[in-house]
């Protein structure tokens, strides 16, 4: 099976691109050439938060790619390139923290749904069919909104936002892989319903899980860089590729590469990720005509 | 009969769902801030005498449930608050920007469905020549791209570089509005016989609205091709070739109605994609749409209309899905003939 996807050209191109964006991220201190310094602020409700800051070189502002800065300079002198490498720290952090819980959440209550079924599942079916007629953007904005301005706040938004699609997904899977023949044959064995849900029916629900998990790392990544981009996210000031191009529409005509480079960024990002989930789904899904 | 068994079913399933989303609406906005009134009131600004009079007004001081029956009773009087940041109902912003969003959404759609399709039958028929593999990457990378960006470099070389394209707006700067009918300008000129005005909106839709259905038209056209592949190779299509049919009729007769099934359900979804897509789309075009009325909320902490936009989205979405499932009943005989 392995070789079917790496004989597809396009899911390779997507896999180095995510290696690559995991390296940046990694190695960010090494390949930037300025630093942000981290700095606890007090917040409304009387909790600190920790916020991230550049320094400043008025001098600098506004310069075009170059040798020292390859993409250029900001209109507070900030490097761009350093810039858009510490947010692939930021931006594979949000994608990664929010998918795992909203995964975890939904894995737990879909499969607990799907396989004892009954009341229990009609009121999850509800629950998911609502927050399901949401549109994404739309529910995490409303959401973002009311907790107020920060990047832990679009976070926890998206996680509420996303889990009712695991759910989704994996009480699907368990309602079919419930039925089949090797899950009755274990039963009669007299095998508990943890070991029948942890040794047959999860393991068989992964790959479309890993999939949509693979597909929903992009789609997540478009949703955060959008709140950022209108005012949610990020303060002011961090280096995160949504907020970044907000900055840059105010200088945009003058200064073109503040807007591209962070946007190309989520693109490769966001093109890696599907290109992946693309592959993924040829791979392990047998009815799939390539 | 089955097919108005399956019409009414669907129909009263709508209830609950709306309910269920009032109910988020609710929670998000009465229980999830640290302090509703204050958020209602427009944030750290607001004066403790508004707050106060807010918190009598919403009843905040009543027990939860009450609070959400004061709530749904507003709903049902179509009451959705005052908008701080424009001082009227949110109902009248609503009411006024949404022509301005439809437009845009239908010429979205316009762009996305027709090309999405054609690309996708085109693509579906030349597999893996150099066109598909192109139309495929250009596919993937479009619903890859953030919407916000594309908007900018769309712009940035369309409107700034080669100024084929304005910038922004509806219509030209100074223009009045054709007189309003429909609140849709490219209707509106048309009735009026305002020949400037409807090549002016036109002009300024353009851009707009391929950014807003460029992800549709990769999703649709993506959707159409791997159903049409997945058909062309069926039974009934080599029993239409053996039967000596002319390969156009093989594929417009037999093989495309069957493909389309997926591609109509496709089209329902993106519907939300497109709504979220003109929040954004809306504020780098300046349209005065609900989608740039609801940033601009959000941005100035106008709590009141950031939820009544919700609810609105929430409903427009439930219909609009509502509305494929009914022309899924239509389409697909597999429900007319049971199940569903």
């Amino acid at each position: 099976m392995m070789h079917l996807f790496r004989r597809s050209l396009l899911s390779m191109i997507g896999l180095t691109l995510i290696i690559v964006l995991v390296l940046v991220a990694l190695f960010a201190p090494f390949l930037a050439s300025q630093h942000p310094s981290y700095v606890e602020v007090g917040t409304e409700q009387g909790t600190t938060r920790t916020e991230e800051r550049w320094e400043i070189h008025f001098d600098q502002k506004l310069l075009p790619p170059s040798a020292q800065h390859l993409f250029g300079t900001d209109d507070y002198g900030r490097d761009i390139f350093s810039m858009v490498v510490y947010g692939a720290q930021t931006s594979l952090r949000i994608c990664l923290l929010v998918i795992a819980i909203s995964t975890l959440i939904g894995v737990i209550l879909g499969g607990l749904a799907g396989y004892f079924g009954g009341v229990l599942d009609e009121i999850l079916m509800r629950i998911t069919d609502v927050f399901l007629s949401i549109p994404y953007l739309i529910l995490a904005l409303a959401i973002a909104a009311a907790l107020g301005r920060s990047i832990d706040h679009i976070m926890e938004a998206m996680i509420i936002t996303w889990w009712p699609t695991y759910a989704r997904l994996l009480r699907g899977q368990v309602l079919t892989i419930r039925e089949q023949q090797y899950v009755e044959a274990a039963r009669s064995v007299g095998a508990s319903n943890t070991r029948i849900l942890f040794r047959h029916i999860l393991p068989n629900s992964f790959a479309p899980l890993l999939v949509e998990i693979t597909l929903d790392l992009g789609a997540v990544l478009l949703v955060a860089a959008g709140l950022s981009f209108i005012g949610l996210g990020a303060s002011p000031g961090t280096a995160e590729w949504g907020l970044m191009i907000a900055s840059g529409r105010t200088v945009m005509f003058h200064a073109w590469w503040y807007v591209t480079f962070p946007g190309l960024a989520i693109l490769l990002v966001v093109l890696g990720f599907n290109l992946l989930g693309d592959g993924l789904r040829d791979v392990t899904d047998p009815k799939l005509r390539r | 009969m089955k097919t108005w068994e399956y019409i009414v079913r669907r129909l009263v399933l709508l209830i609950p769902v709306i309910i269920g989303v009032t109910i988020i609406t609710f929670v998000v906005s009465h229980v999830i801030p640290a302090d509703p009134a204050r958020a209602f009131a427009g944030g750290p600004k607001a004066q403790p005498e508004t707050i106060a009079r807010i918190r009598a007004e919403l009843h905040l001081d009543k027990p939860i449930w009450e609070q959400y029956f004061y709530y749904l009773n507003d709903l049902i009087h179509f009451n959705l608050g005052k908008s701080y940041l424009e001082d009227r109902p949110v109902t009248d912003a609503l009411a006024q920007y949404f022509p301005a969003t439809f437009e845009l959404t239908i010429f979205a759609m316009l762009i996305a469905v027709p090309l999405g399709i054609a690309g996708g039958i085109i693509s579906a028929i030349r597999q893996n020549k150099l066109s598909d593999h192109l139309t495929r990457i250009i596919a993937i990378v479009g619903y890859s791209l953030p919407i916000f960006w594309l908007a900018l470099m769309l712009q940035y070389v369309f409107a700034y570089i080669f100024p084929i394209f304005p910038l922004e707006g509806r219509l030209s700067v100074g223009m009045a509005p054709p007189g309003p009918i429909s609140g849709f300008f490219v209707i509106d000129s048309i009735f009026t016989g305002d020949g400037a005005a409807l090549a002016s909106s036109l002009h300024h839709l353009i851009l707009p609205s391929f950014t807003l259905g460029f992800a549709t038209l990769a999703i649709i056209l993506r959707m159409t091709r791997s159903s049409m592949l997945e058909v062309m190779g069926a039974d009934y299509i080599r029993t239409a070739r053996a039967k000596g049919l002319t390969e156009r009729k093989v594929i417009y007769r037999h093989g495309l109605r069957n493909a389309l099934i997926p591609t109509l359900t496709v089209t329902g979804l993106s519907f939300g994609g497109l709504l979220s897509g003109a929040v954004l789309t809306e504020t780098i075009f300046n349209w005065p749409g609900m989608g740039r009325f609801a940033a601009d909320s959000v941005l100035g902490l106008d709590f009141n209309s950031v939820m009544g936009f919700t609810l609105l989205v929430a409903v427009i979405y439930v219909v609009a899905n509502l509305i494929v499932d009914l022309l899924y009943a239509l389409v697909d005989p597999r429900v007319k003939l049971g199940g569903g």
